[in-house]
């Protein structure tokens, strides 16, 4: 006993459970790391890894927007990436090669956006360190009034998945598919491109706007490597987004009694972890022999496609 | 606005539209979209950690990008390109937070690195800019043909004895020296939309490929001037014209092809 007291007073830094930002950071980081994992799923099945990163970049538009406007930065998040994300559905471009130079520009002019709303916050001098906030998170300073809307916008987006989860299961594997079993395939790509607009926008309040992606794509992309089914590799990749935001929580936590004088950025650690998690994943599966991977095929060949 | 102490970022301004807009042409047609997004923010954490050490910036910009052009390539043969891409870019942006963390004037900093900034380029810094421009358009002339024929047809390149891969390799090396010049002026951010607005509606105009890059070269030139100029008499930062005016120019390219060839397919590689 008194060993693994030791253990968990090295671990967890004195005061880490009783500090209320803390608490916030964990229930809030948590929340966001099951939301963006069972969405990201489907994105990286659907392959709109770039899209969503371009709705992480385009949401910080609203960010820095609600600083001017006085409003709570959430809203603007929200706000900003259900506008990207249902425009991008509307346009629906089905040359992926278009699409790609569609999302880019759209990313390109919601950054133009971002950076001149960046300035003009730190022009009013109201919101100094805005930008930094905004784009790369700023999880110890979120209020604790922020925990209840935010877990509501992330049960809305796990419930539209939850709702939808046969259907959208088969679209993602084959629009064809789908369509022949008479699904209608374009309202499901609108369903999924507002779940995916709702974790974002959680995503990009917690770790930042730029860092949003690695928290939707990472433990989505680690869990599909790993399980064979899509069952278990969304429960697998739910564990996984919390364990990275928890784990990198505590480690940015602790950090401040290794670094003199500052902490390390939370952000850095979560998605350090994250990354870590998925060159592991790969190493392991890669190691596996040859028929193993051939019997897993059937499964898993569809999505391994571009 | 032509002041003297202007006169620097006019000269590497120009340099960086020229080289942008050669380069932007081969992402357009190359699908190379996501790479052409994701070199330049990789490579910021390479500024961070230039300024950390105290070294000049492009080096550390360099090297980044060159890391970039490694890291994706290595972790492409895992799985999807695009999840390799995202992923490689998180944690390349996550080393960036950490290392400005450890700086002093972190906010403004970063705000530079990633928006742009084109007040104070030193005389030093616009000659390691020329000199990598040089660098880039040397290569890009030397490419240009087997790079050409291998976006239209990988088949037919490789027939003539160029093999896919050592292209992609070599033009992705292009692409992260070209980033490394271009990062400083406009951003990190805004690199993608100065190298594709322009290029993607210079496409559009005219299917011949050298009239194309020419074009493509006009655009940015247009673009990245009347972008320092706004800034200057604005004060608004230089990104905002940028990523707008790339905007722009993709909107209006997309709505001459529609009018001008309703049905006609553009030239470039199949979509698979």
């Amino acid at each position: 006993m008194t060993g693994l007291h030791a253990l968990l007073a090295a671990v967890l830094a004195p005061g880490f459970l009783a500090n209320g930002p803390v608490r916030t950071a964990l229930i809030v980081g948590g929340g966001t790391g099951l939301v963006a994992a069972v969405v990201g799923v489907f994105t990286v099945m659907r392959g709109q890894s770039f899209a969503a990163h371009a709705l992480g970049d385009v949401s910080s538009a609203g960010g820095s927007a609600s600083y001017l406007l006085g409003v709570r930065p959430m809203l603007g998040f929200i706000g900003m990436a259900i506008l990207a994300a249902a425009g991008m559905e509307w346009a629906d471009i089905q040359d992926a090669r278009e699409r790609d130079l569609v999302t880019g520009v759209v990313l390109g002019a919601g950054m133009a956006l971002t950076a001149l709303f960046l300035y003009f916050d730190a022009r009013s001098g109201s919101a100094s360190g805005a930008a930094i906030s905004i784009l790369f998170g700023s999880m110890f300073t979120l209020p604790a009034s922020i925990a209840v809307p935010a877990l509501g916008a992330g049960a809305v987006a796990v419930v539209t998945i939850g709702a939808l989860y046969r259907p959208l299961l088969v679209s993602s594997l084959s629009a064809e598919l789908a369509a022949a079993q008479g699904t209608r395939v374009r309202l499901l790509g609108l369903a999924h491109a507002l779940a995916l607009a709702l974790a974002v926008s959680l995503s990009a309040m917690t770790v930042g706007a730029i860092l949003s992606p690695a928290l939707l794509i990472g433990p989505a992309a680690t869990a599909l490597r790993l399980a064979r089914r899509p069952g278990p590799a969304v429960a697998l990749a739910s564990l996984l987004g919390i364990a990275a935001v928890w784990g990198g929580i505590l480690l940015a936590y602790d950090s401040y009694y290794w670094t003199p004088g500052h902490g390390w950025p939370v952000s850095f650690f979560i998605v350090f972890l994250i990354f870590l998690g998925y060159v592991a994943a790969n190493m392991a599966s890669g190691s596996r022999t040859a028929a193993d991977v051939s019997r897993a095929e059937p499964h898993c060949s569809r999505c391994e496609q571009d | 606005m032509f002041a003297a102490f202007m006169t620097h970022t006019w000269i590497a301004g120009t340099l960086v539209a020229m080289v942008a807009g050669v380069v932007g042409f081969f992402v357009v047609i190359r699908r190379a979209a996501f790479a052409a997004h994701v070199l330049p923010l990789g490579a910021f954490p390479g500024a961070a950690a230039a300024n950390l050490l105290g070294v000049n910036e492009l080096f550390g910009l360099v090297a980044f990008a060159g890391l970039g052009v490694l890291g994706i390539g290595q972790l492409e043969r895992w799985g999807r390109r695009e999840v390799a891409t995202a992923l490689w870019l998180a944690a390349s942006l996550a080393l960036g937070t950490l290392f400005l963390s450890m700086t002093r004037q972190y906010s403004q900093q970063v705000y530079a690195l990633l928006f742009g900034e084109v007040l104070g380029i030193s005389e030093a810094a616009v000659v390691s800019v020329a000199i990598l421009s040089v660098l880039a358009i040397a290569a890009m002339a030397i490419l240009f043909r087997p790079l050409l024929l291998d976006s239209l047809s990988p088949e037919l390149c490789q027939a003539a004895g160029a093999s896919s891969r050592r292209m992609e390799i070599a033009f992705l090396g292009v692409l992260a020296i070209s980033t490394a010049m271009v990062l400083p002026v406009v951003g990190a951010l805004m690199v993608f939309s100065l190298m594709v607005g322009p290029a993607s509606c210079a496409r559009a105009l005219t299917d011949e490929p050298r009239s194309a890059v020419l074009l493509s070269v006009g655009l940015s030139l247009a673009t990245v001037w009347s972008a320092i100029a706004l800034s200057y008499l604005s004060n608004w930062p230089v990104g905002f014209f940028v990523g707008t005016l790339g905007a722009l120019s993709y909107t209006a390219g997309r709505i001459y092809r529609r009018f001008a060839h309703p049905s006609a397919a553009l030239p470039g590689r199949e979509t698979p």
